[in-house]
């Protein structure tokens, strides 16, 4: 069992290792301490790039790329700043809205490359710019709207007994609900298939073409469920070009440092969660240390380098160089 | 023949690709609980033929029944749900799944609405059982697996989906000794439990142990079609090359003095565990056979002169001189002049996106180019002549190597080394799943390449080929020399016994 098992688990586990890490150096160095407070701050930034980092684990699977993630974020982000409002009715009605569009822009996405036959990482680009352009064209400037569902939002962000945050409950909610049943399932297996080896998948009858279009579906939705959480945290839209570029760019940083194999068919969105929680404690670890905020990129990408080179530290104790190459 | 009723028929199947003829009205009868042998050089229609039946390619002309009712495959799950499932030559396993996640891929076992994983590791591991290969841990990684395992986890996967019409092509080209035995008792069960079979493969003895019927393929059409055994090997083989059927090896030359000085020497070569203290020497003009049973480091030994392998202890000698090969790079540079042709053409020989030329001038380059900048007209000559030495049947030199019959690409992957002007010449198991006429010509060009003064290491799993083609044979066991045979000792009897490390001598 065991050896199978942490085979499987490798990549999730180093990135959990590393969060682990990062955070505990976050937290001890921190004037405050390990308090909810502390705790509830982090999770909430860390929950928004874990939320877009299993969105684009779900294409990084197939062996694709979607560079629209970033963008059907920021795209979520300006129509719930217009729709999320008044009571439940109307809530429950602008929620279902802003995920129905990253539906959309997702099986877009598929269509393109599927259908299309274009390449993931060109197509996602060209399909980004459109959404974007859409974004800016609703909020040219940001803005809220009066009527915002603000309870909506301090509940998902806030704590759950006063101590645990209320929006790493959510995540685990998306963990139950939506990652263990794709995982177990016969389309959730094809997308591994798929990204594993194509002619093999093709070959042994799996149903390809479904797969991919479920992974940029997925894509789209839970890139869209980021954008809800973005608008929770800032009560308002806003067509931010270079958020969503970042976002963009980061999840697929926390996708590698989540153990997600960018070749496809290897990794999970527990190690992608781990990954994004990780990327952001090395992010938050300058502020505790009190340096120049000038230094966070060029810290940032130095430790990002180190970690993911932890991950090919096996390929040192190569003794067969084709090894090099698989 | 038998009066048994026809399962699966096919009626004036033709398919072209491009101008190419693949198949052209070309009939089969297959009948439940009989194995149905397919023989023929390789680009008479085989392959198409079985992509055909398994939905893989549509026919261009004509129809198939199934239970005399026409059937259209539109993909291969089509085919399989209709009970026709096809083993590949090129093996259909995901890497990155586990066996029992491959063996289960069309069909899971569902409980809830999500696969059932504990059913799933049920139903692996009693196909794995039926398939011989109890061995084989279901939740392994299939890379994680060698080859000739995978080979038996392709047999259980198909065995898991109930066929009625199961399609082996070269199912144990990767095979053991061993584990073919295994595999023929399963298949002979599932013949005798009204299973229909169509056999595709080279080795004619293996035919000749499991076939009922056999067809012969010739140029995309069927020419004969007869019950096993009604025919000799050598009309067998006068039907698939539809010319007279000569001497199957070249003869072999007087022995070179063992006085001679080797090009290549190797003392105590070591890579544990797979390498147990290796010593050979190899002279200009000789053919050292590798043999015994598969995975005895065999593999292991070519990679490790060629500079594959890290931390490789020994000495290798070079015209005498200790040389440390590093890398391929300095295994094929002039000093050394070493050539391997790999055992996998299609990853480890050929770059099957790109032209026949560029594929054959890959590792002699440096000899068409002055300043870093490629000499086309001189690469050009190059890469024609060479073509023309070899026959190598392509549509130009433009033409993609993945276009090529399996034949034709192993030629390319030999002659591209040949251009290098190799003076040790290593060949991992170079015939693996080659029609009879392409393997005589390698046969005769291995003796005339020796004859020039190269010095050839060659691993084969064909013992045949070891006896006709060597002038000395060096049985591996356990990842060391366990004997030596040269000239006449080369028997089938002793390369088994040896690669078995069992003493006849003493048995008798």
């Amino acid at each position: 069992m065991t050896r199978f098992w942490l085979n499987e688990q490798r990549g999730t586990l180093l990135a959990l290792a590393i969060f682990a890490v990062m955070f505990t150096l976050y937290v001890s160095n921190h004037p405050a301490g390990f308090t909810p407070n502390v705790v509830q701050t982090a999770a909430n930034k860390g929950v928004l790039l874990a939320l877009v980092a299993i969105a684009q684990t779900f294409v990084v699977l197939t062996a694709g790329i979607d560079l629209s993630v970033g963008m059907v974020m920021i795209l979520a982000n300006c129509i719930a700043s217009y729709l999320v409002v008044g009571g439940l009715i109307t809530t429950t009605g602008g929620v279902l809205a802003v995920l129905a569009t990253g539906v959309v822009c997702g099986a877009i996405n598929g269509a393109i490359v599927i259908f299309g036959r274009l390449q993931p990482i060109v197509a996602t680009i060209a399909t980004g710019a459109v959404y974007y352009g859409i974004a800016l064209w609703m909020r040219p400037f940001p803005g809220s709207t009066d009527a915002f569902n603000g309870d909506l939002a301090d509940a998902l962000t806030g704590k759950v007994f006063g101590v645990v945050p209320a929006s790493l409950v959510f995540l685990l909610g998306v963990i139950v609900v939506i990652w263990i049943p794709f995982r177990r399932s016969i389309l959730g297996r094809a997308v591994y298939a798929t990204g594993s080896s194509e002619v093999a998948a093709f070959m042994s009858g799996v149903p390809i073409l479904q797969a991919k279009m479920l992974a940029y579906v997925f894509s789209g939705l839970l890139a869209a469920v980021g954008g809800l959480f973005l608008t929770f945290f800032t009560y308002s839209g806003e067509a931010s070009l270079s958020n969503g570029n970042t976002y963009t760019l980061y999840s697929i940083a926390a996708v590698v440092l989540g153990g997600v194999s960018l070749f496809g068919g290897r990794g999970s969105a527990v190690g992608a969660i781990f990954g994004a929680l990780a990327f952001r404690a090395i992010g938050d670890l300058l502020f505790v240390f009190d340096f120049d905020p000038l230094w966070q990129p060029l810290f940032q990408g130095i430790v990002l380098l180190v970690s993911v080179s932890l991950g090919s530290a096996r390929l040192f104790s190569v003794r067969n160089r084709l090894d090099f190459f698989s | 023949m038998t009066e048994a009723p026809s399962l699966f028929r096919m009626e004036g199947i033709s398919k072209r690709y491009g101008g190419v003829r693949a198949l052209e009205q070309a009939e089969l009868t297959i009948k439940a609980g009989r194995v149905h042998a397919i023989l023929g050089e390789n680009g008479a229609g085989k392959s198409t033929l079985i992509k055909v039946m398994a939905g893989v390619v549509a026919p261009d002309a004509g129809r198939m029944l199934l239970d005399d009712k026409p059937v259209v495959f539109a993909g291969p799950a089509a085919a399989n749900a209709a009970g026709i499932v096809c083993i590949f030559q090129e093996l259909s396993l995901i890497p990155d799944l586990s066996v029992a996640d491959n063996i289960v891929i069309s069909n899971p076992p569902m409980r809830f609405g999500l696969i059932d994983r504990r059913a799933q590791h049920r139903i692996a591991a009693e196909a794995l059982q039926r398939a011989g290969g109890g061995d084989i841990d279901p939740r392994e990684i299939v890379k994680d697996l060698p080859l000739s395992r995978r080979q038996i986890v392709e047999i259980a996967k198909a065995l898991a989906r109930k066929p009625r019409v199961l399609i082996l092509d070269e199912a144990t080209s990767a095979l053991t000794a061993a584990d073919v035995t295994t595999v023929f008792g399963v298949l002979k069960r599932l013949r005798d439990e009204g299973i229909a079979l169509l056999y595709i493969s080279h080795r004619m003895h293996e035919i000749a142990e499991l076939a009922d019927d056999c067809t012969v393929f010739r140029n995309g059409r069927n020419v004969a079609s007869y019950v096993a055994g009604t025919k000799t090997d050598r009309e067998v083989v006068e039907l698939m090359i539809g010319r007279e059927y000569s001497h199957k090896f070249p003869a072999r030359p007087a022995p070179v003095p063992s006085t001679a000085p080797p090009v290549l020497e190797v003392r105590n070569l070591t890579w544990a565990p797979r390498l147990n203290g290796i010593s050979l020497a190899a002279r200009a003009g000789e053919v050292v056979g590798l043999g015994g049973l598969d995975g005895q480091g065999q593999r292991e030994l070519l990679l490790a002169l060629f500079g594959v392998l890290r931390g490789v202890s020994g000495a290798v000698l070079i015209d005498g001189k200790p040389t440390a090969i590093g890398s391929p790079r300095v295994a094929k540079s002039p000093g050394v002049g070493m050539a391997l042709i790999p055992e996998d053409r299609k990853t480890e020989g050929l770059m099957l996106p790109m032209s026949v030329r560029d594929n054959l001038s890959f590792a002699s380059l440096g000899q068409f180019s002055s300043g870093g900048m490629i000499d086309r007209a001189a690469e050009s000559r190059a890469v024609d002549d060479v073509i023309r030495l070899l026959e190598i049947k392509t549509d130009g030199t433009a033409a993609l190597a993945g276009s090529l019959s399996g034949g034709n690409q192993q030629k390319v992957v030999i002659a591209k080394w040949l251009m290098t002007a190799p003076r040790i010449i290593l060949l991992n198991d170079p015939t693996r799943g080659i029609d009879v006429g392409t393997k005589q010509e390698i046969y005769a060009l291995l003796r005339r390449l020796a004859n020039e003064g190269a010095a050839i290491i060659l691993y084969s799993t064909d013992y045949d080929e070891l006896i006709g083609c060597c002038d000395r044979v060096l049985v591996l066991y356990d990842g060391a020399i366990k004997r030596e045979l040269a000239g006449d000792e080369i028997t089938e009897r002793a390369l088994i016994a040896s690669a078995l490390d069992i003493d006849l001598a003493v048995e008798a």
